[in-house]
């Protein structure tokens, strides 16, 4: 008989989450280098950006994607979507730390901690997307949240920052019981049907869906657990913590929170639909359409009425979702193509929205939340070259051609309507034509008007920005271009982003 | 030359020039002779492709070679070509490119450097659109060019701008949004292994008939997400106020060459392709052409101002291209292409000498004007025969194209010439009077006024140059229609594209039925 840990080593292939790991040893390491080179903590920012730069880099290559199939004795699947969106969250997290860098410079606030939550966030979201256990799915997903509850409320004397905290931790914890709960009711199903052990295995649970379709506690905990993952994609009924929280979190977790989470909850829920609850598509599509279309009306009609940038972003997100979700049922009938539009979907969607994103964290003034429309007129004339950033990522986000945003809704509408979604798109195209409104609108406040302030006011501007210098770092700005000219180039160029 | 690299670079110079304007955009100079090489190489080289038009047997000249950006998978291929109906078009746009281009170099607007990197980018587009051979790009293109609009009226607009230019962008987003799903439905229709360049959709759909049902419901689609695109009534507000508010340079671009873009896609792609729907929504089309050029002829007559007059009157006229469309014969179809290619060029001058008229007159609104013609005989000259050729006077060559498309009009019904028809009398109604009140009679007391201290002086060099283009080539449309008119009538002819009448219901797939040969658009004059 071989020592045990032999056998542990031989089932466990550690070498598949080497990402992970690394991204949890860089995470410790920044809390290591803040506590004994205490003199040079401003440079954790680069530090924490150069780790991540590494392993975004050993991911996107071939290599660092490891094999193919199920691993640590069923708990973790080694997919697409899963490969996909490992590589999304290091992205996503790397230009998180790009914009905190810029937002921490200017607030007395503890710098090491936040990029450690913010690695820490990504690594779980990576294990979450590969999970194939309910165990896995419910720990990756808490470690997270956990990690938002406090990079939410991080700036601690801004008060709407508390705020968001404590909602988003109530309706976080809320959500969060709901998903467990409905996992514990299929593994209840499951377990009593098969009489076996490990009733929370996806493998074990699609097979015992497919044959026990009609099951009312299976489909019970099947709702339950969709709720739950509705809550972080932000759809509707579940939008409602959205506006307050993002307004009132630090820009860059906005960021945050509205890329890396939202598209975490719909590659777990196109993961589940495709794999173990596959056979309730049938069950769940209209319900899903509904969501999808309602999310969409929902999100661009309150946005259309918001002044403040932040809310409107945020509802504007909702909108996204929305149009996600039609790619997530599109993927019922339509698998490869909707799964290809999905990525690209996402994507152009990361690249759009950080570059929205860190435009408005530079723009911020004394207070993060207090983003007014109003606070960007003449915009144009005095920083024109994030003016342009502003512009081409908002109208990629509009899904204005010849941009990324653009090519994301055509291939999301392309596979939707090869799914038979057609008048789910007509209904969506309304939506997106609503959307034209508010983010021209911003364009507009931005670019167009010629207003110059009263001349008092302009005294009071000159103050405020005596006192509180915004200076523009290089790195910081380039990073922006850089993102910029990706939304450009991958509108022309769409092989450009590799997930066709 | 390279025949397959001709028109990539005349879409890729502009483009060019626009980013050069942004690096050298400290040095007004360089930007400006950067925008004379990006608005005249490509016009001089639609002129060549225009004298050197020779197609292959599928129809197409100058193709080249096919690029996969990465939506090859979905059949989706950047391809560049020119078949008959394609290429009068793209003469347009580089004609008319260039007198725009002129305008706007000359045009005295604070930041020029930014507009004028709009305008390439905007003339980049147009020369993409009509040289498209894949239905993607031929939308791509359009967008392309329609966002430098929007921003254009936004900034250097008049007084309304801001509504205006969020109108138009509402509008035109919704109608570009809902053709894209009839794009959409046309390659889900066709099936696995369909692709959107138009030369092998048309064989595959000759082989993968599209059922009838469903070409109605994407002809629908693509009617009125293109209709939106061209002013087709009810959803045409947005174009006067919209070319009202733009300037002028960009007006002429978009009213002259940019709006024919939702006509030339009803022509080129969902016509020849969906037989049987447009088989369908015929009826439907001519009522609302009608309405556009009845309706709106009477709005066209009571306005006052003279540059809202021009945009309803565009909105009018376009009325009869889609009656052309919706015969759906050889006849109608060449009349159509005829007139768009003869109104954007008058539609274009149109706009440019309102502005002139402006420039000396300051208020546009047509009773207090009058004695223009005396202080500048030239530019009334101009103005008198730009309106005499939108009226559709013999010797231009909105003559032809309506009078084929009423030709062709006629063998569907009668009734229909007879309400289409009185537009021209409308036309000659709000033509002659505008031509009157600005140019003859006496000038009201607020104008004596404003000419004793500013007085009106004649159109100068750089006023004249893209005047004279457009009429030049206005003109010898006009007076050699075969020149355009050969290429439209082999294209529809031999392809048999165009070649059933609504009531014939037998075509589902192209190219079936046989082909009639109803006179050809060159047959127009001696008919007259």
């Amino acid at each position: 008989m071989q020592p045990i840990y032999q056998a542990f080593a031989a089932d466990n292939p550690w070498s598949q989450i080497l990402p992970e790991i690394a991204m949890v040893v860089l995470a410790l390491a920044l809390l290591m280098y803040d506590l004994f080179l205490k003199g040079e903590r401003n440079r954790s920012g680069s530090i924490a950006i150069i780790g991540q730069l590494l392993i975004f880099c050993t991911l996107v290559m071939e290599g660092g994607r490891g094999e193919p199939g199920i691993h640590f004795g069923g708990l973790l699947e080694n997919s697409p979507i899963g490969n996909f969106g490992r590589a999304f969250f290091v992205g996503c997290s790397i230009l998180t730390s790009v914009l905190a860098c810029t937002y921490l410079k200017r607030r007395l606030l503890a710098r090491s901690e936040f990029h450690h939550i913010t690695i820490i966030i990504a690594a779980a979201f990576m294990l979450l997307v590969q999970s194939h256990h309910f165990v896995l799915l419910f720990v990756a997903l808490e470690t997270a949240t956990v990690g938002f509850y406090i990079l939410v409320s991080y700036s601690r004397q801004s008060p709407l920052s508390l705020e968001a905290g404590l909602k988003y931790l109530i309706l976080g914890a809320l959500s969060s019981t709901i998903l467990l709960f409905g996992s514990v009711l299929i593994y209840g199903a499951v377990g009593a049907g098969t009489n076996g052990l490990d009733a929370m295995n996806f493998s074990k649970i699609g097979g015992f869906v497919s044959m026990n379709q009609g099951d009312t506690l299976l489909r019970a905990g099947f709702l339950m657990i969709m709720a739950g993952l509705l809550f972080k994609v932000g759809a509707l009924p579940f939008q409602i913590w959205i506006p307050d929280v993002y307004q009132g979190a630090p820009t860059p977790v906005t960021a945050y929170l509205s890329v890396a989470s939202k598209s975490a909850g719909l590659l777990v829920m196109l993961q589940l639909l495709t794999g173990p609850f596959a056979a309730f598509q049938a069950f769940v599509t209209p319900l899903l359409s509904l969501i999808a279309i309602l999310t969409i009306f929902f999100g661009n009609m309150s946005a259309l009425s918001q002044r403040n940038v932040k809310r409107m972003l945020g509802l504007s997100g909702v909108a996204h979702a929305g149009y996600m979700l039609l790619g997530v049922i599109a993927a019922f009938h339509a698998p490869e193509m909707a799964t290809k539009a999905l990525f690209f979907y996402l994507v152009s969607y990361l690249l759009a929205s950080y570059a929205v994103f860190g435009v408005m964290t530079w723009h911020a003034g004394k207070d993060d939340a207090d983003q007014d429309l109003r606070s960007y007129i003449d915009f144009g004339e005095k920083q024109p070259v994030l003016s342009f950033i502003l512009v081409v990522g908002l109208a990629s986000l509009a899904g204005i051609p010849p941009l990324g945003g653009f090519i994301g809704k055509m291939l999301l509408f392309m596979a939707a309507y090869k799914a038979g979604l057609s008048t789910l798109l007509i209904l969506a195209v309304v939506g997106v034509t609503i959307s034209i409104y508010y983010y021209f609108g911003w364009m507009q406040e931005a670019t167009f008007y010629f207003w110059k302030l009263k001349p008092e006011d302009e005294e009071k501007q000159k103050e405020l920005e005596a006192k509180y210098p915004k200076p523009l770092c290089a790195g910081f700005v380039c990073t922006l271009v850089i993102l910029t000219v990706a939304t450009i180039a991958v509108g022309f160029f769409q092989g450009l982003i590799p997930v066709l | 030359m390279y025949p397959e690299t001709v028109l990539p670079v005349a879409f890729a110079i502009p483009l060019l020039c626009a980013f050069g304007t942004l690096i050298f955009r400290r040095d007004i100079e360089t930007v400006k002779n950067l925008a004379w090489i990006g608005f005249l190489l490509p016009f001089v080289i639609s002129v060549y492709a225009f004298l050197n038009f020779h197609p292959d047997e599928t129809g197409y000249a100058f193709l080249s070679n096919p690029v996969d950006t990465g939506l090859g998978q979905f059949g989706i291929h950047f391809q560049m070509g020119l078949n008959g109906i394609s290429m009068p078009l793209y003469l347009l746009a580089g004609v008319v490119g260039l007198a725009a281009g002129i305008v706007a170099i000359h045009s005295n607007f604070k930041r020029l450097q930014l507009y004028l990197f709009l305008m390439l980018i905007m003339h980049s587009g147009l020369m993409g659109i009509f040289a498209s051979i894949d239905i993607f790009y031929f939308y791509f293109f359009h967008e392309l060019a329609l966002i430098p609009t929007f921003i254009m009226i936004g900034i250097w607009g008049t007084h309304e701008r801001q509504v205006a230019a969020i109108e138009m962008t509402i509008y035109l987003t919704l109608g570009a949004l809902i053709s894209l799903l009839g794009i959409i439905g046309l390659y889900v229709a066709a099936g696995d292994g369909a692709s959107l360049n138009m030369i092998e959709l048309k064989e595959h759909l000759a082989a993968h008939p599209i059922g009838k049902a469903d070409q109605k419901t994407i002809y629908g689609l693509l009617l009125f997400g293109l209709g939106v695109l061209v002013s087709l009534f009810p959803t045409y507000t947005w174009a006067p106020r919209g070319y009202g508010a733009a300037p002028t340079s960009n007006a002429m671009l978009h009213a002259g060459v940019l709006k024919k873009f939702g006509m030339y896609g009803l022509i080129q792609v969902a016509a020849p392709l969906l037989p049987a729907g447009a088989d369908a929504w015929s009826g439907g089309l001519i009522t609302l052409a009608l309405c556009n050029v009845v309706l709106i002829g009477f709005v066209v007559m009571a306005q006052t101002d003279l540059k809202q007059m021009v945009g309803y009157g565009s909105v009018m006229h376009m009325g009869y291209c889609f009656l052309g469309v919706a015969t759906f014969s050889v006849t109608g179809i060449g009349g159509a292409v005829m007139l768009m290619v003869a109104h954007g060029m008058s539609v274009a001058l149109l706009f440019l000498l309102s502005n002139y008229v402006q420039k000396r007159t300051i208020i546009l609104d047509m009773p207090q004007l009058g004695g223009l013609a005396s202080r500048t005989p030239v530019l009334a000259a101009c103005f008198v025969a730009a309106t005499m050729a939108s009226i559709g006077l013999p010797g231009f060559g909105n003559f032809l194209g309506e009078f084929s498309i009423f030709n062709a009009l006629w063998q569907h019904s009668g009734w229909v010439v007879a309400l289409a028809a009185t537009g021209i009398l409308i036309s000659a109604i709000y033509g002659l009077r505008a031509v009157s009140k600005v140019f003859f009679g006496e000038p009201s007391k607020r104008l004596a006024e404003h000419w004793e201290k500013d007085a009106p002086k004649d159109l100068d060099t750089w006023e004249r140059v893209p005047v004279f283009l457009l009429l030049a080539f206005m003109l010898l449309i006009g007076m050699k229609p075969l020149l355009v008119s050969d290429g439209i009538n082999a294209h529809t002819k031999a392809l048999g594209y165009y070649s059933h009448k609504p009531g014939d219901v037998t075509l589902i797939a192209p190219n079936v039925a046989p082909v009639h040969s109803s006179q050809g658009i060159q047959a127009a004059p001696e008919h007259h």
